[in-house]
Order: structure tokens, then C-alpha cells, then sequence
């Protein structure tokens, strides 16, 4: 008898996926709203409150990739095919973000240009990460274990569309973070800016959620066929409740809420998605099970796996509870 | 050769793995070097292996961070550019390219941070044990990317079932018959690069009367290093050579030059590679060495390419060409060894001005070494992606069309033009600052103790103060 890996395999790439979205989720988000900071001594501040983090965090992007690889092949064969520009982009524009950071100590005459690249960077990654995700809920043409679109196929409403709502939802994320790590004016300002992302998220939720069902049978069958409503029925309560609990919680005194208001968010967001699409893992063709590699594949990488993780996430742990506290500017780079 | 899908992809994971690899040749050696100085400073607590150390981890955390953002870009070319290998061969290597990701990443990047910022805030013991888990890393991170490449190159451990590659023996997989010899060869290639670009950099500064107890000792460590390394990899090249012979025969007739088959088979020291009508031309032979050589026998028999089919032989040119200059970078190599070996026995090492100058020219020759060797491995094993198994015309992404390739390949040939260039130029500047200047670890409290920016240090030490 061999033991089932999939449950658990599957588990650990939404937590993998689901950590990524949310950590270097706000990263991303801090380095677009860097760019709206008109202050340069903010500015500064603004990048401080992730430079500890933010490549730990986007080292979680190769474990996502890579855990997919090895426990679904398939997922990853048939979607980076169809997503082949999106990823580029996504590429160029982390890699650029990446060196931006670190040469904009260089010179002060390219400072401006490297900072600019930052925020640039962070915007057009986060875009393409959005494209990724509205082609993968859109679903992919299949000839048997092959993508038989074209690379253009991503061009699609919805695709853009869920690739303008995730820069909300990042810099909603980022805008939790500045709350959390600054004070003051830039403290207001934050707050202020979570808001009009909040905005931009909610019509990003309500659009989708009406939009997904609309374009698919199945989904539509999954959420509004009885007794499936009613069961469902706390997830879009719980949504619309910590909506209303995140708008005040920016406009009250405290300073960690909004951060996990936001995350909350994202975690109904994201189980939304799982609901729509499980157990699919190639939207409408392959299942969990079918996309999955052999046994003794999954079982290989999951004994080192079980014992590696949990030493990482308490580093990061560690890491995150060494840098905690305020950002300030005199305890700056230079 | 039609420019389609599949030449424009090669082109592309030859671009950013030719720039790729660049960066661990210099980091694994160096990761090596720090740890074996800090291990001096800490047994010895003299004060230039101190300065050694915060010198060169300062290069390191650039050459890292460069290294990292560039590895990103690997892993997803299987699934944009190489879906129908991936999807083929995912269930073998797939584990140990993530392996590579939990065991060394997690490694690197947090004892890098200690290494870096963690001076003043850890013990002495604790800096060298970091130290030396960064080193670990870099070798643990070459072991997982090697056993995948030697598996592709010599597979053995696994079934074909419906056209893909299932795990039978997992032992078999990683330690498959080239991996032993791949590994080492590599390893010790990039410690010989790393010694050749630590003594120039010793002997640049040197020149100028700079840093002179610590360039001094730089020349000194790099050439007792090297009097021992570079015949070593002269010996594992020679072994890998016929490790090559016994399991890929057509590589290894690439790399002579050999189209007929010949007991006694002579050594082609050059000639013009002709595929197509399987002829070297030019040919400058010298008789029964070729048996002598890759045999170690006088009348050995080498196979030349006509015995397989020629949609089953590599192109010739470049591994021929590729391993000659890679041969020819290890002749000049040894003669620099035992030349600066020679001098510093007869004291006369620091005063021989055009022996120093010698060792700037042949410092970035390790790179040029290890990208040739690479070439003659991976183009020496076409047209295969699994050896003998799946053809590479085979493992490309069927959805892909020329134009799609060439748009990407065109902006990763832009943004690596950006990125080197100006990573090069910073790791330049921080080295001609040389190691006095650049002594005291800038610690600035909790708030550096991460590995996110080494630029950033680097260039407040470097440029700011």
C-alpha cells in the first residue's frame, strides 16, 4: 500500500504559494507606493522597512516554482508555456527591482534613475504576477501533456484585468506594512493610501467574483447550485466583514490591523480561487492527481522537505522579530 | 542550421547559463577561501587574516546577490522554454534541483547575513562557523545542480513509462557514473579561478606598495594553493576524460576531432572541423599520442563520429576548439604555478616586477577555463538533452514560435548587458580599495543583520565614508 502524497504535497505548495503571494506581496506593494512618495528622506524610510526582508521573501518564488515542478510536472509544463511572456516580464522586471536596490548606494547622479527602477520594477512584476494568475483561473488550451495556444493567449479582459486588481492588492499589502513599520505624517499618508487601494480591491473582488462564474459552467454549478450556497455562504460574509473591518481599521490608531486585514483579504481571495477551481491544478483539464509525478518523485523530495522547513520558517521567524519595530530615518544606509 | 524554436531556446540557456555560471566559478572558491581565513584568524588571531576576510567578503556579497538574481531565471527556462524535457524527465531531476533550493539557499542566505553584518554581534567562533556554512552551502549548491546535469549527461536509476522517465533507484540517479568525476573537476576548476583572481588582485595591489603584508599574503596562500591544485585538476581532467570515453564515445571523438576510427589513433593538436564532410582539415598530428593520451595505452582505439549515424553526432567546432583553449588555459596555468612556486623558494617573489604583471594578465583566465569547459560538455553531448534518450529538437515547448524566442532572448541579452557590466565595474572598484581601507566591518546594528544588501554595505564603505 502506498501512501497518498497528493493531500500533503498539495498543502504545502498552497502554503508555499500562499506565503509568497502575501510577503513578497507587500514588498512589491511598499516599492510601488515608494514611488508616489514625494519626500526623499520618506522615500528612504519606505525602503528600509523591506530591505532586511525583501529577498528572503522572493526566494520563496524559486521554492513555489520548483515544488510545483517536482510535484506537479505537468502543471508546470503545460502553464509556463502559456504564460511564457508574463514570466519574462516578471523575471526581468524582479531581476531589475533586485540590482535597482542594491546599485542605487553607487552614485548619487543615478540614484534617481535606480530608485525610479525600483518602483518600476515592482509595479510591472507584480502587473505580470496579476496576468499569471487571471490566465491560470481563465484556463489553458491542451493537446494531451502540451500547451496548444499561443503565446499570446494571455492577452485576454480578464487577464488584465486581475493584473491591474493584484497592484491594488499588493500595494493594499504594502500600505498595511508602512502602517505598521512608520510613523507620523508618512504614518497618514500610508493610511490614506490603503484606503484608495482598499477601493481598488473591493471592485477588483466584486468584479471577479461575478465575472468568474459567468464564464464558467463549473464555477458557476460549484458556488450557486443548493446546497453548495449555502455552505459557501461564509466566505463571501467573511470577505464583505473584513472590508468594512479593514476601511476602519486605516482610519483607527491601530497600527498592525490593517497589515493583517489585508492579509486576511488575500487568504479569502485565495481560498476563493481553491473553491472555484479545486482539484484542478490545470484549469479545466487536469486534476491534482493527474498532474502529479510518481510516488516515489513526491515522497524523495518530502523527507527533506519536512525536515528543512520548519528550520527555515523559524530563521525567517527570527529575522522578521530582529528587524521589528519602527523604521527610522537617522538609523538610515549612509 | 534554420533559425527556429529550437536553436533561438539553446541560444537563450547558453546566454544566461554562460553568465550564470560565471558567478558561482568565483563564489565557491571564494566562499572557501573566506572560511579558511576566518578559520586562521580565529585559531591564529593575527590581524591580516582579519582584513583578508572583511576584504573579500565584501566582493563575495556582490558577486552572491549578482549570482541569486540570475539562478532565478534558471529554474522556470524547463517550464517556458524546455516544457517537453521537463515534462519528460521531471520526476528525476525536478527533487534534486529543489534540494539544491532548501539545502543551499537556506544555508547561503542566512549565514551570509551573519557573515556580513555579524562582526561585532557574534563571537569569533560563531563568524568562522557561519563562515563556514556559507562554504558549505555554495558546495552543497554545486553537488545538486551537478548530479542533475551528470544524470542528463550519463542517465542510469531510472524506467521509461508512456514516454517519461520514472525513478527506479534513487542512489543511481544522483550518483550517476559522471557525476563523481564532474563534480570534482568543477569544484576544483572554480577554486583554481578564485586563487588566480585573488593572487592578481594581491599582486595589483602589490605593484602600487599597497596593503603589502596583506597582498603579500593573498600571492602567498593563492600559489601554495594552486602548486597543488592544478596538477591535481590536470589528474581529475585526465580521469574525467576517460570516464568520458567509456560513457559518451561520440563527445569524446567531438573533442579529438576524430571522424575515422583509428588503433593507433593519432593526437590532433589542430585543424578546421569539417561536419559535413566529416573531415578535419589542416589536421597537425602527432602519431600514436592520441592512444597514448585518452587510452594510456601506445596502440588504444579511439572511435571517430562516422561510427554513429550523423543525426547522432555532435558538432564538431566548438567542443574541439572550446577544450583546446580550456587545455591551453591549464598549460598556462601550471606554468604560472610553478614559476611563482620557484621564485617564492628562491625569495625573490616580490621584487620579480614582471612576474607580478604576469599575474593580473592570468587572472580572469579561470572564467574563460570554466565557461570553454562547459561548452565542451553540453555541446559534446548534443543532440541529446537525456544522453542517448530524448533528442533536444525533441524537448522544446511545442507552442513556441521564432518570434516569441527572439523577443525573449533580445531582452535578456539587453538587461545582462545592464547587470554585469555595472556589477563588474562596482567589484572592481571595492578590490582597487584594496583591503586597508575597506578593514573595519561597518556595523551599524541590528538593522544590517541580513545578507538583502550587500551592494548597499559595500558601497557605504566604499563610497560614502
Amino acid at each position: 500500500m502506498v501512501l497518498d502524497l497528493v493531500p500533503l504535497w498539495t498543502a504545502l505548495l498552497a502554503l508555499a504559494v500562499f506565503y509568497y503571494v502575501v510577503f513578497d506581496g507587500f514588498d512589491l506593494g511598499v516599492g510601488m507606493l515608494h514611488g508616489m512618495v514625494a519626500d526623499e528622506r520618506d522615500r528612504n524610510i519606505v525602503m528600509n522597512s523591506i530591505a532586511p526582508i525583501w529577498d528572503g521573501n522572493e526566494t520563496w518564488l524559486v521554492f513555489g516554482g520548483l515544488g510545483l515542478l517536482a510535484a506537479f510536472p505537468l502543471a508546470f509544463t503545460i502553464i509556463f508555456p502559456a504564460v511564457y511572456f508574463p514570466t519574462l516580464i516578471m523575471l526581468l522586471a524582479l531581476v531589475f527591482r533586485g540590482v535597482a536596490f542594491e546599485f542605487r548606494f553607487r552614485h548619487p547622479a543615478v540614484r534617481r534613475f535606480w530608485e525610479r527602477g525600483f518602483s518600476t520594477g515592482s509595479a510591472i512584476a507584480t502587473f505580470a504576477q496579476g496576468l499569471v494568475i487571471g490566465t491560470f483561473i481563465h484556463g489553458f488550451k491542451v493537446d494531451g501533456r502540451n500547451f496548444a495556444g499561443t503565446s499570446l493567449d494571455w492577452v485576454t479582459p480578464f487577464a488584465l484585468f486581475t493584473g491591474v486588481a493584484l497592484m491594488f492588492g499588493y500595494a493594499l499589502l504594502g500600505a498595511g506594512w508602512l502602517v505598521l513599520k512608520t510613523e507620523g505624517p508618512l504614518q497618514d499618508w500610508a493610511r490614506r493610501a490603503g484606503r484608495v487601494c482598499l477601493v481598488g480591491v473591493v471592485i477588483a473582488i466584486v468584479v471577479v467574483s461575478i465575472w468568474t462564474p459567468l464564464e464558467s459552467a463549473e464555477i458557476w454549478r460549484r458556488w450557486f447550485s443548493w446546497p453548495n450556497i449555502a455552505l459557501l455562504s461564509p466566505v463571501p460574509i467573511l470577505t464583505a466583514a473584513t472590508i468594512i473591518a479593514e476601511w476602519f481599521a486605516f482610519r483607527s490608531r491601530y497600527e498592525l490591523t490593517p497589515f493583517l486585514g489585508a492579509i486576511a483579504l488575500f487568504l479569502l481571495s485565495f481560498i476563493g480561487i481553491a473553491i472555484s477551481l479545486w482539484p484542478m491544478i490545470v484549469p479545466f483539464h487536469y486534476t491534482l492527481w493527474q498532474a502529479a509525478s510518481s510516488n516515489s518523485t513526491q515522497a524523495f523530495l518530502l523527507i527533506g522537505t519536512l525536515f528543512l522547513l520548519p528550520i527555515i520558517l523559524m530563521y525567517t521567524a527570527w529575522s522578521y522579530w530582529v528587524f521589528r519595530g519602527k523604521v527610522r530615518g537617522d538609523i538610515g544606509y549612509h | 542550421m534554420a533559425i527556429d524554436p529550437v536553436l533561438l531556446s539553446r541560444i537563450q540557456w547558453a546566454w544566461v547559463i554562460a553568465w550564470h555560471i560565471l558567478l558561482p566559478a568565483f563564489t565557491v572558491g571564494l566562499a572557501s577561501y573566506i572560511a579558511v581565513l576566518e578559520g586562521l584568524y580565529f585559531f591564529t588571531g593575527r590581524e591580516v587574516f582579519f582584513r583578508l576576510s572583511g576584504f573579500w567578503t565584501r566582493i563575495f556579497a556582490v558577486s552572491f546577490g549578482m549570482g541569486v538574481v540570475s539562478g532565478i531565471i534558471m529554474p522556470f527556462q524547463f517550464g517556458t522554454n524546455w516544457s517537453r524535457f521537463t515534462d519528460a524527465a521531471a520526476d528525476i531531476i525536478s527533487p534534486m534541483m529543489a534540494y539544491e533550493g532548501l539545502m543551499a539557499f537556506f544555508l547561503e542566505s542566512s549565514f551570509l547575513g551573519v557573515l556580513l553584518f555579524g562582526r561585532r554581534l557574534v563571537p569569533t567562533w560563531a563568524h568562522f562557523f557561519a563562515a563556514l556554512m556559507v562554504a558549505f552551502g555554495t558546495l552543497l549548491s554545486s553537488f545538486w545542480i551537478l548530479a542533475t546535469n551528470s544524470w542528463m549527461q550519463t542517465p542510469q536509476g531510472y524506467q521509461v513509462v508512456n514516454g517519461r522517465f520514472e525513478p527506479v533507484d534513487w542512489f543511481a540517479i544522483v550518483f550517476s557514473p559522471s557525476f563523481p568525476y564532474r563534480l570534482v573537476h568543477n569544484v576544483t576548476g572554480f577554486y583554481i579561478t578564485t586563487a588566480f583572481v585573488v593572487m592578481g588582485v594581491g599582486a595589483w595591489l602589490l605593484r602600487r606598495g599597497r596593503a603589502i603584508e596583506d597582498s603579500r599574503m593573498m600571492i602567498r596562500m593563492a600559489l601554495n594553493l594552486l602548486i597543488i591544485i592544478v596538477p591535481l585538476q590536470i589528474f581529475f581532467g585526465d580521469q574525467h576524460g576517460l570516464n568520458t570515453r567509456e560513457y559518451q564515445p561520440a563527445k569524446l571523438a567531438a573533442i579529438e576531432g576524430r571522424y575515422d576510427t583509428a588503433a593507433p589513433a593519432p593526437l590532433t593538436l589542430f585543424g578546421i572541423p569539417d561536419d559535413s564532410a566529416a573531415t578535419m582539415r589542416y589536421a597537425v598530428d602527432v602519431p600514436d599520442l592520441g592512444s597514448l593520451v585518452l587510452t594510456h595505452s601506445w596502440t588504444g582505439e579511439v572511435k571517430g563520429l562516422k561510427e554513429w549515424p550523423p543525426d547522432q553526432r555532435p558538432p564538431v567546432a566548438l567542443p574541439f576548439f572550446a577544450f583546446r583553449i580550456m587545455v591551453g588555459i591549464g598549460v598556462i596555468m601550471l606554468l604560472v604555478a610553478v614559476v611563482g612556486q620557484i621564485l617564492q623558494v628562491r625569495g625573490r617573489l616580490w621584487n620579480t616586477v614582471w612576474f607580478l604583471r604576469a599575474c593580473q594578465f592570468v587572472a580572469p583566465l579561470g572564467f574563460v577555463a570554466v565557461v570553454c569547459g562547459w561548452i565542451t560538455t553540453e555541446v559534446g553531448r548534443q543532440p541529446w538533452t537525456v544522453y542517448g534518450l530524448m533528442r533536444t529538437a525533441d524537448s522544446v515547448s511545442p507552442s513556441l514560435t521564432v518570434a516569441d524566442v527572439s523577443m525573449s532572448l533580445a531582452l535578456y541579452v539587453i538587461v545582462y548587458l545592464i547587470m554585469y557590466p555595472t556589477g563588474v565595474v562596482f567589484m572592481a572598484s571595492l578590490a582597487r580599495r584594496g583591503p586597508a581601507e575597506v578593514q573595519d566591518p561597518h556595523v551599524t546594528g541590528i538593522e544590517s543583520g541580513r545578507p538583502s544588501r550587500p551592494f548597499e554595505d559595500a558601497a557605504r564603505a566604499g563610497f560614502d565614508s
